[in-house]
Order: C-alpha cells, then structure tokens, then sequence
C-alpha cells in the first residue's frame, strides 16, 4: 500500500515534469515539424545558469527566474540563427542539425561549467511526511513541481486561446503561407514558439534538477521520455503531450518501483515502440493511418 | 538547398571513371579487392613505422570506421537514421566479452562471427520494427535505444554491473608471430596485434560493404531514400529493403564492437553511451554522408582531433577534463556548420570542388 | 486599382508567366481566365508577394508593391483568397474571421466579425464551431468573408468556384456582385470556369502558357465563339 502510493506520488512528480518537456517538444514540433532533439541540453545550460547565480549568493527564485529567461532567449537565438535555414528543408537535415546542437551545448557546458556532479537546491522540503509512523512520499518540491507544471500549463492556454500574439501563432503553426496572407508575420511567431518551448524545457530542466544533482548530461534521458510522452499524445496535440507525460510519469515510476530503476529506459522505449506500430498517431487520434 | 544524401549521391554518380575503370571494365569487385590490397599494404607500413600509442589509436580508429561504415550505408544511401549503434556496439562488445572468458575461449574468427552475428540478429529485430518509422519517429525510437541499453546492461549481473567485464585477448597464434618476425622484422605486441585485426576487419567489411553498394542492393536502397512510391512502383519492397540495410547496418557495428572490446579490453555501460551514437553520427555528417571514404576520414577525425584541440586547450589554460570537451564542440559545431553551408560532407564538398575545377578547365 | 506590368514569373526553368500586363478598374471585377496550366494561379500568387517575379511591376492604386512582403500585403489593402479555400480548419470560425482583421483596430473587431456574419448568415450560426466541420461552399464563404474583414481596396480570388454546386457558386458570385456594387471592391477573379466568371465579370482577361491572349469586355469574350472554343472550353 505504501509503495503503491509512493510510485503515485512519484509518479505523479515526474509526470509532471515529462508533460512540461513533452509540451515544449510538441509546440516546436507542430510549427515547424522539427523534433528538437536539443531541448535537453538547452534545459541543461539554462539550469547551471541558474547554480551560478545561486552560488553567489542569490536567491532560488533569481536564479529561477533567470533560467526561464535564459531559455526563452536560448530558444529564439536557435530558431533565428540556426533552425531557420533548415525549416521546410528534408527532414533528416534538421533531425542531424538539432543532434549537432546536443553535442555542441553538451560539449560547451563540460568546457564552461565542468563534467563533475553538482548539487542543485530546492526551493521547499525534499523529504516526504510523516504520518504516524508511516512515511508518504508527499514532499513540498513535489508540490511545487506539480503547482508549477499547471501554472504555466494554464499561461500557455490563456496566451493561446485568449489573445492575439496566440491567435497568429496558432495560424502560424497550422498554416504558414495562408497566415502569411493575412498578415501574420510568420518567422516572429515561429522564433517566439521556440522561445515560449525553450521556456517550458527549462522549466522541467530546473524541476528535475531541483534538491538532486546536475551535470551535462542529467537531462539527457529527459529528452527520451519527453519524446515517448510527446508520442503518445500525438506529437501534435498540446493536450495530448501533457496527458502522454502524465501517463509515463506514473508508468516509469511503477517500473523502477517494482522492477528496478535500470529498466526505465527500456520501459521507455518498449512504450514507444508499442504506440508507433500500434497507435502511430498516438493514444487519443481518431484515425490511426498516419505516416511516422 | 539540395538535401544531403542527393548531394552526396550526385556527387558520387559524377565521379571521374579513373584509368583502373577503364581497364576493369564495369566489374568493381576486382578494383575493390586492389584498393583493399595498397590499403591494408599502407596500413602494414604505418603500423610497422609508429609505436605503441599510434598503434592503438589506430585501432580506435579502425572500430570507429567500422561502425561509421555501416551507419553511412543506413544513413546515407537508405535514409534511415540511427542514433543507436552505440548500443548496437555495445552488444557486439558484451558478446566479444563473453566468447572470449571461459577456459576454452572460441578461435578469434569465430569470435568476431559470434559478435557480428548477435548483433545482427538485434538489429534485425530493431531494424523489423524501425523500418515502419520515418524521419524524426526513427531517430527518437533509436536515441531510446541508446539509452536504454546502458541499463538493460546494469540489470544482468553476468554483465558486471558499472564496472563492466574485462576482456581477455586472445593468445596471438604462434604462426601469427612467426609469420610477423618474418615479414617486419619485430615482435608482434598486442596491441599491434588488434590494431592490424582491426584493420582487417575494417577493409574486409569495406570491400563488403562498397560491393553492396555499387550493386543492385545499393540501387534498391537509393530508390527507397529518394522516391518511396517510385520504388514502390518499381516493384521494390520498401519494408524488406530498409530492413536489409538496417541489419547490414547492425552487424557492422556488431564487428566493430568486437574490436572495440579488444582495444579497450573493458566493456562497460559508460563506454556506450549516448555520446558515442551521437559521436558516430557526426563522423558520417563530416565525412560526408553515403560515401565510406567519408566515414573513414570522420574516425581518422574522431580518432585524432581530441588529442589535438585537447592540447590547445590545455595551453590555452583549460584543465585537462575541460579540455576534453574541446573535441564534441568541435564535432557538434562542424556539423553545424555542415549541414548549414555543406551539406555533401568533406568528401562531396571536396568532389564538387574538384569537378567544378575540371569543369572550368 | 490594381495593375500589373510585365511580370514575369519562373519556377526553376519553367517560365509559368511570361510578360503579363492588365489594369483591373475599381469597383470592376476582371476574371483571368484560361486552362489548367495557364498561370492563373501563378499571377495570383506574384502579386501578392507570395512567389517572387523575375521582371515586372505589381501596382497598387499606382503604388509599386512588387517587392513587398506578402505579410504586408493586407495592410495595404491587397487580400489574396488562395486556391483550395484556404480555411484554417483547425481554428474555429470566429478565430477565422479574427485573422482576417489582424491590421484593423482591436475595437472594431467584435462589429466587423459582426458585419460578415450579416453579409454570410451560415457563419453567424457556425460561429464557435471549429472550420473543419463547415462545408464546401461554407468555407468559400469563410475565406472570402475574413479576406472582407481587411477591409480590402482589391480582392484576389483564386477558383472559388472549384468543387462547389452550381447554386453555391451561383450564390457566391451574387454576394460578390452586390459588394462590388456597394463598397466599390476591386475583385481580380481567376477562373476555369469561364462561363460562370464571365456571367459577373465587366472585364476578362485570357492567359494561355503565361502569356496574355486577349483582354475585352467580358461581354464581347463570351460573344466571341472561337476564342471561346480556343481558350476557354465553352
């Protein structure tokens, strides 16, 4: 019964974060078709961006903060500097040109930052509850991950839904030369759908960071589960990436809860190459023909 | 902007039919097996000329080159793309490992067979399942794989857990040494000896893998990575075609994990990461993606530039440990680049160069 | 008015338009005719900014927009309703209707999306509905209803009459007819469907291979039986 509601609660934590990585992938992926293999280590560096100002002393929330920004100017200089040429091109040109991406940021932070293991703070408590003489794995990071995956969750859609900047980049994804047309200025809404992605990368780069250790490649398993997440909910659908990330938090956590943590990634793929040949459009499409 | 495999394929159907062409008519076998013969010549000569650690860099380079090999093939001419053959490396390494303990440790080739063999049927069954992917799907399924082996390693405790098995070389045969004293003159030490079985390896699975190409299989994979409702039409069936190259693919790594494994003479997770499948890949991207002159010159890159830029670094004032990080920049900045402004590698950049020379002549 | 002047336009070494000069008067509509092939589209598309032509000038109420970026081209009060509808269908209508008025200031929004679902009724019904679910000829009435909702000095159809009943189009062109006649609308119509684009047209103008044939008085083209036979497969 404990490790029951321990794997839920962990779960749910990691869930949380897989969603938040799954949707940044999704927003890159349906404006401009690329999988931005990069997300993770543009998560990475904008997180020791945070260790370093929280090491000289600022606060958390400094820190935090400037990560976020970080990562939305990562995400636009990317799209603007480097993507832009390859967007509309052959398909495997922009896979290979995020890998590079990978390897260099990975490679940039070893040089910057160093390859050893770094301590990261967390904002609130990362020992779980005590009740009794029972202890639930309900701890205050945890809370707040989750808290902080909706709130900006619940700013994507108002910015979506509820404005106009939302509206052209929703045009801008679906139909670039018709938004054209109407005076949608195409490429700005794009860069800003990298920027607002990278933001939300960063964002499960910092949770997943947070009261654990970073070093260069500690998000780099992230990028597949973010990936198998995106997949399962179709890779096109917001919505879906976040409940894909929700169902593979809870998965992957009852798989290293009762068949050892090495197995996760295997879990992972299994998971992946399940909804690929079976359900290629993911768990949620109403027709399941789809070229993956 | 012309895609890069169409650059790489363009550039290679120009180029210049050299005088051996000529006189071999359109037979390529017998012009392989003569460029495999002066190869394995030079290799005989620079292995024989250098010392120890030009020797076992050598054999890195020729592991790399193996497993550059099959990935250019999958890649370049079938359009597939694997960020997964460390993993696949990493099986032919385990089953190197395995085949070679014991008391009665199979014969070298058989071992080699044994690691290509596995691996070749893994990769079948990844390559059953990936050949229904495209584009972006194939590459994250594959990345999962990279990741997901490392673990799956760590999960069987024959396998050793972190710290991996020690490899035991295989005793060099007394005929072997004699035969070496006779031809150079010197005692043969291992690690002489794994550099020229890597090289074997590496010339026998090129003068292989070039035949396929040039041959009816290549022509099949072209047609499959330029128009699949052409091939379609053609009567080529896409499933059995990308899953050949895939397996084709594997083995290859498969192999050159096998001298991996002797090379290093440890198998470990951390020595199949994600890096080295990334790692590969940019050797392809660089070198020039369907040409195996290219995967050549990109492990001759990946064998040689680290210990280069490493030691600009360090004078520059890095720690060694940073330092080394120099190389992967340098590889994920190139291919870039690459990709931005050349998008045909070295080789096809070097063809269209040369051509367009010609061509103004 | 709307005028172009030798435009010349390529893909690769296909010349799809070749020197092509009209004048389309305000408050007229002229119909670009020709078959499949003819460059109808491909003028359509220069003009407004969406391909780039090798030669030639694109004039808008005597201003040369030639160069300028389709993105642009609304705020200048040029509005291109491309071939295929067009329709955003993933957005609703009403979000349709609101890209249509980008430029316009944010509070006549709500009165202008008001004003095309008076001028298109099936619209006002479907109004939250997402563009997906809309028919045919509803969705020719969305397109041309957000190109409305710029406030356009010159609108460029492509083939709204494709794949659509007669009664539709019939009633397509008719609300076209009536704008022209009340706001003044400059209509540049390209057609396959001759007869139909001639029967509301003032002016047409025939392309064969890029090129300009003949332009007259719609009613002279539609008199005019060999050209007809010739061009225009009526």
């Amino acid at each position: 019964m404990q490790q029951l509601l321990t794997t839920a609660l962990g779960g749910l934590t990691l869930g949380a974060v897989y969603a938040a990585f799954a949707l940044a992938l999704c927003l890159i992926w349906r404006s401009t078709r690329i999988v931005n293999f990069a997300q993770a280590p543009m998560a990475m560096i904008t997180t020791y961006i945070a260790l370093v100002i929280i090491d000289a002393g600022h606060s958390y929330w400094t820190g935090f903060a400037a990560a976020l920004i970080g990562g939305l100017l990562l995400g636009a200089v990317v799209e603007r500097v480097v993507v832009r040429p390859v967007e509309g091109k052959a398909e495997i040109n922009a896979v290979i040109l995020t890998l590079g991406l990978f390897i260099l940021i990975h490679a940039v932070a070893g040089i910057v930052f160093g390859s050893r293991y770094r301590s990261f703070p967390a904002p609130f408590g990362v020992r779980g509850l005590t009740v009794g003489d029972t202890s639930i794995a309900l701890t205050g990071f945890g809370v707040f991950t989750v808290v902080a995956v909706v709130v900006v969750m619940g700013l994507l859609v108002l910015l979506f839904r509820y404005t106009e900047v939302g509206l052209r980049m929703r045009a801008a994804a679906f139909n670039q030369e018709v938004a054209r047309i109407l005076g949608v200025k195409v490429g700005r809404m794009l860069t800003l759908g990298w920027a607002l992605a990278a933001l939300v990368g960063s964002l499960s780069g910092l949770l997943i960071a947070g009261g654990s250790l970073v070093h260069p490649a500690y998000m780099d398993s992230v990028v597949v589960y973010g990936f198998v997440a995106a997949v399962l909910g179709g890779l096109d659908s917001p919505v879906g990436s976040v409940i894909g990330g929700m169902l593979l938090g809870l998965s992957l956590s009852a798989v290293s809860g009762y068949l050892g943590s090495e197995l996760v990634p295997l879990a992972a793929l299994v998971i992946l190459m399940a909804v690929l040949l079976l359900r290629p459009g993911g768990l949620f499409s109403h027709h399941a023909e789809r070229r993956v | 902007m012309p895609t890069t495999t169409e650059t790489a394929e363009k550039a290679h159907a120009a180029e210049p039919r050299g005088g051996l062409r000529r006189r071999w008519g359109n037979s390529v076998l017998p012009r392989h097996l003569t460029l495999a013969a002066l190869g394995l010549l030079a290799v005989t000569v620079v292995l024989e000329t250098t010392g120890s650690f030009a020797n076992s860099q050598l054999a890195s380079m020729a592991y790399l080159g193996i497993a550059a090999g099959g990935l250019t093939v999958l890649t370049g001419l079938n359009g597939q793309l694997s960020l997964g053959h460390g993993a696949f490396m990493a099986v032919g390494a385990y089953t190197t490992a395995l085949f070679l303990d014991g008391d009665n440790p199979l014969p070298l080739p058989g071992v080699l067979a044994a690691a290509t063999l596995v691996t070749l049927l893994v990769g079948a069954a990844v390559g059953v399942a990936a050949a229904r992917l495209h584009g972006p799907y194939i590459a994250g399924a594959t990345l999962a794989l990279a990741v997901a082996v490392p673990g799956v390693v760590l999960h069987f405790d024959r396998l050793g857990g972190e710290q991996g098995l020690g490899v035991r070389m295989p005793e060099t045969p007394a005929w072997v040494l004699d035969a070496a004293y006779f031809v150079t003159g010197s005692e043969l030490n291992p690690t002489k000896y794994v550099a020229y079985i890597g090289w074997a390896a590496l010339v026998v699975t090129y003068v292989l893998l070039a035949n396929l190409m040039r041959g009816r299989v290549g022509r099949t994979w072209r047609a499959v990575r330029d128009d699949e409702v052409a091939a379609e039409i053609a009567g080529v069936h896409l499933g059995r075609a990308r899953v050949l190259a895939f397996v084709v693919s594997t083995a290859c790594a498969g192999l050159a994990g096998a001298v991996m494994a002797m090379a290093v003479r440890i198998t470990a997770p951390s020595g199949f990461s994600l890096t080295l499948s990334l790692t590969l890949l940019s050797a392809v991207v660089l070198g020039g993606l369907g040409s195996l002159t290219g995967a050549l010159i990109g492990s001759a890159l990946l064998t040689f530039l680290p210990h280069l830029v490493t030691g600009v670094g360090v004078d520059a004032g890095l720690t060694d440990v940073r330092a080394a990080e120099l190389a992967p920049a340098v590889y994920g900045l190139t291919m870039i680049v690459v990709i931005l402004v050349a998008p045909a590698g070295i080789t096809g950049t070097v063809r269209n160069l040369w051509r367009r020379r010609r061509g103004a002549a | 008015m709307f005028e172009v002047r030798d435009l010349t336009t390529s893909y690769g070494p296909v010349r799809a338009l070749d020197g092509v000069s009209f004048t389309a008067r305000e408050g007229r509509v002229t119909a670009v005719l020709g078959a499949n092939g003819a460059g109808k589209t491909t003028l359509l598309r220069t003009a407004s900014g969406l391909v780039r032509p090798q030669r030639g000038q694109v004039l808008l109420e005597g201003r040369d927009i030639t160069r300028t970026p389709a993105e642009d081209m609304a705020r200048l009060g040029l509005a291109h309703v491309p071939e295929g509808r067009g329709v955003i269908t993933e957005l609703t209508v009403e979000e349709n209707l609101r890209l249509g008025g980008l430029h316009r200031p944010a509070r006549t929004r709500a009165a202008d999306v008001e004003r095309i679902c008076r001028l298109f009724p099936v619209l006002g019904e479907r109004h939250d509905a997402t563009a997906h679910v809309l028919s045919g000829g509803e969705r020719q009435m969305l397109v041309i209803g957000r190109a409305l909702m710029a406030a356009p000095k010159v609108l460029l159809l492509d083939e709204p009459s494709l794949g659509l009943a007669p009664r539709i189009v019939a009633q397509i062109f008719g609300l076209l007819r009536s704008l022209v006649a009340s706001d003044g609308l400059t209509v540049v119509l390209v057609e396959q469907n001759a007869r139909s684009a001639l029967s509301i047209a003032d002016v047409g103008v025939v392309l064969n291979l890029g090129k300009v044939v003949v332009q007259d008085d719609a009613a002279a083209l539609a008199a005019d039986e060999k050209l007809r036979h010739a061009y225009l497969g009526f």
